[in-house]
């Protein structure tokens, strides 16, 4: 069935069906110049810059007052119940005492669909953006077993811990830091998220409504010491 | 819905589209709006005819190879304990989908917005095993609980409907009680949508771009509605035009960063979401099970033929945004539910001269299209290149370009009747002329001025008036 298919395709082609083909050298590169050369803190002052266009909320803060800024963001946003990936991470910025608040749920993949109820309940998401793109003012998630795909979704309100050193120009770099682990035999993450501010929709005359089927609200905190 | 639209010959739809005031102000709205920001985002770039290059060559080489890109695509899809499925034509894929959705005694089944889904005419045969298939674009919702009206643009569907109507729909079927403001619209769209994730059997998307390399899928909304559709059912169904692959990541990033900018002036939309197979071991939400169906459905006959740069469209919509007659006529009036000028070449190949000869027609070979699309397709040329083989194959237009053309010829090779024809022009049409406006005019004038004016002849004709010059 596959054979035929590509047969017919190949004889359209006028030759035989290909079984290896090299990926060519692009004559055109644009995408490798975008904000080539800037600093980590050139770099920030992009994203920032893009968030106000996403209504995206950005917060600075170094990891002395990351717990402070995440329960001021938290209140901000009226509370709990919250959702949050088991990520190591949040022990290595001294955030442990987080973990323990009585309205945060940490995934656990043991407990399966129980995690989904959680997630539909939450008023906040969070979780960490391994590759942050300045460009755009996406964060990108490398999902596992560990951090649902449904935190980033069904709450409320998303809430993203970006550390500074995540940033990069575009999603360019992402996009070959993801082939070089395949190149190193990593396994692709099941699912990949590049998520850039609220859900929205302009399906109705063309009016921007932000919160559609995910989250109603975004928050970026980026960790300048991280 | 297949991927015509029944709703009467091209005339009768075109005149419907022409009359429909509050449609052709939304889609000028729309196209005025959508286009601006296409160009800001251009702009912002400064170097966009290199990203069209770019997009241009990495279109060009994966239709010349690929049989091969989708033999890696599934061989890496079964890799990651997908399965694959190749169809022919829409009926093969149909079987194919209903084959599973049964036997998984699925009856709810959540969709994101697909066009070859439409295309095939998925949701009717899932509809005749009993489903029920729910779609959670808030644009194809709204169609879809109006009684399926049709979509009228490829990246707004309900672009031809107001707020207001939308409302009433609302209160009529999904005792809705609020009012006319978007955001209370959306919201109920919302709660009413949540449910249905949550209790569906089978999520269906379609497929922006595949990556060959990896056996991956991804899938592009501002909404996040995809997200949903292929984290909470058990089984997940994607659907995807043949053509619609990339060779790696690198590949899909560009392509993906054409087509946001392109469609909605944004450097990304709010979820790009690249999926690998069903979920992982110890993963607790996504699919267990995961389907890609590839379509071919008429796809391998345009290959190596002069139209086969029409594949590589990745369905921005940029075309469709700067057509001045798609800002005309509307959306419906292609018959299709590819529309513009991506439309009018398109369906006459997927669906044959004889349904959609007028669509070749529809443009005035301006080429703002050709201009506008990021994978630099010739547009306006292909365009040219269907009336061709129109007229070979009929031996003549639909439209009366013929004889209009013949009319114009004959005044025009005798220099008497054209000195005759222009000097008694201003007399003949004297009685509709309004401030040197004809509004209602004679004859073969009517089906222009029934939708515009005309300029009225001058009184002093071109040839008096550069003799009289002459002699000054």
């Amino acid at each position: 069935m596959m054979e035929a298919f590509l047969q017919r395709i190949a004889s359209r082609l006028g030759r035989d069906v290909r079984t290896s083909v090299e990926r060519p050298q692009w004559k055109h590169a644009p995408q490798q110049t975008v904000f080539q050369g800037y600093s980590e803190d050139e770099l920030l002052d992009v994203l920032k810059n893009q968030c106000t266009r996403i209504h995206t909320t950005l917060i600075e803060t170094n990891s002395a007052e990351l717990h402070d800024t995440v329960e001021h963001v938290i209140h901000a946003h009226g509370g709990g119940p919250i959702i949050i990936a088991n990520d190591e991470r949040y022990e290595q910025v001294g955030l442990s005492s987080f973990l323990k608040r009585e309205d945060v749920y940490v995934w656990d993949a043991t407990r399966g669909r129980h995690n989904i109820e959680a997630a539909e309940r939450a008023n906040i998401g969070i979780t960490w953006s391994d590759i942050t793109l300045a460009e755009s003012g996406t964060v990108v998630l490398l999902n596992n077993q560990n951090q649902g795909r449904t935190i980033s979704f069904l709450p409320t309100t998303y809430v993203a811990l970006i550390p500074k050193s995540t940033i990069v120009p575009r999603m360019t770099q992402a996009a070959r830091l993801i082939r070089e682990k395949m190149a190193r035999g990593e396994r692709v993450p099941s699912c990949i998220n590049f998520i850039t501010g609220p859900s929205n929709s302009a399906d109705i005359e063309m009016n921007l409504v932000v919160g559609v089927h995910g989250p109603v609200k975004a928050t970026y905190i980026v960790i300048i010491d991280r | 819905m297949a991927m015509k639209i029944n709703m009467g010959e091209f005339h009768e739809r075109v005149e419907k589209g022409i009359h429909n005031t509050f449609m052709r102000g939304a889609v000028a709205g729309a196209q005025e709006r959508l286009r601006t920001r296409r160009l800001e985002a251009a702009e912002e770039l400064g170097n966009w005819e290199e990203w069209r290059a770019l997009g241009e060559e990495i279109r060009q080489h994966t239709l010349e190879n690929l049989d091969y890109y989708l033999m890696q695509l599934s061989e890496n899809v079964k890799k990651r304990g997908g399965h694959v499925f190749f169809a022919q034509t829409a009926e093969e894929a149909n079987d194919y989908i209903c084959r599973v959705v049964a036997s998984k005694q699925a009856k709810k089944i959540v969709k994101s917005k697909s066009m070859v889904t439409e295309e095939i005419h998925m949701n009717a045969a899932l509809e005749k095993l009993g489903c029920e298939v729910i779609e959670t674009d808030l644009g194809e919702y709204i169609l879809q609980v109006d009684d399926h009206d049709p979509p009228s643009h490829i990246v707004a569907p309900a672009l031809h409907k107001n707020k207001e109507q939308i409302r009433d729909v609302f209160q009529e079927k999904l005792a809705y009680t609020k009012t006319e403001k978007p955001e209370e619209l959306a919201l109920h769209a919302r709660h009413m949508l949540r449910h249905e994730y949550m209790t569906a059997d089978v999520g269906i998307t379609g497929c922006n771009f595949a990556i060959a390399e990896s056996g991956s899928i991804t899938l592009v909304t501002n909404e996040g509605n995809a997200d949903l559709v292929t984290a909470l059912p058990k089984t997940q169904i994607t659907v995807m035009g043949m053509e619609r692959i990339v060779p790696t990541f690198e590949e899909m990033e560009v392509l993906v960063s054409l087509l946001t900018r392109s469609a909605v002036g944004q450097k990304l939309t709010s979820y790009i979401t690249v999926l690998t197979g069903p979920r992982d071991e110890g993963e607790v939400d996504g699919p267990e099970e995961f389907h890609l169906v590839i379509v071919d459905n008429g796809r391998s006959d345009i290959l190596g033929t002069a139209f086969q740069p029409v594949l590589q469209c990745i369905r921005c919509a940029a075309c469709v945004n700067v057509c001045p007659v798609y800002r005309h006529i509307g959306g419906h009036s292609y018959g299709s539910i590819y529309s513009g000028p991506i439309g009018a070449v398109l369906s006459p190949l997927l669906g044959g001269y004889d349904d959609y000869k007028e669509l070749p027609y529809a443009s005035t070979l301006c080429a703002a299209c050709t201009e506008a699309c990021p994978v630099k397709i010739p547009l306006h040329e292909l365009l040219l290149k269907h009336r061709q083989t129109i007229v070979e194959r009929e031996g003549k237009a639909p439209i009366s370009e013929k004889l209009a053309m013949k009319a114009f010829g004959l005044g025009a090779a005798s220099s008497l009747l054209y000195k005759l024809g222009s000097k008694v022009a201003p007399t003949a049409v004297h009685p509709f002329t309004v401030n040197d406006r004809i509004s209602k005019g004679p004859g073969p004038l009517k089906a222009w001025t029934d939708i515009r004016e005309f300029p009225a002849p001058e009184k002093e004709r071109f040839r008096d008036w550069l003799k009289q010059r002459g002699n000054e």
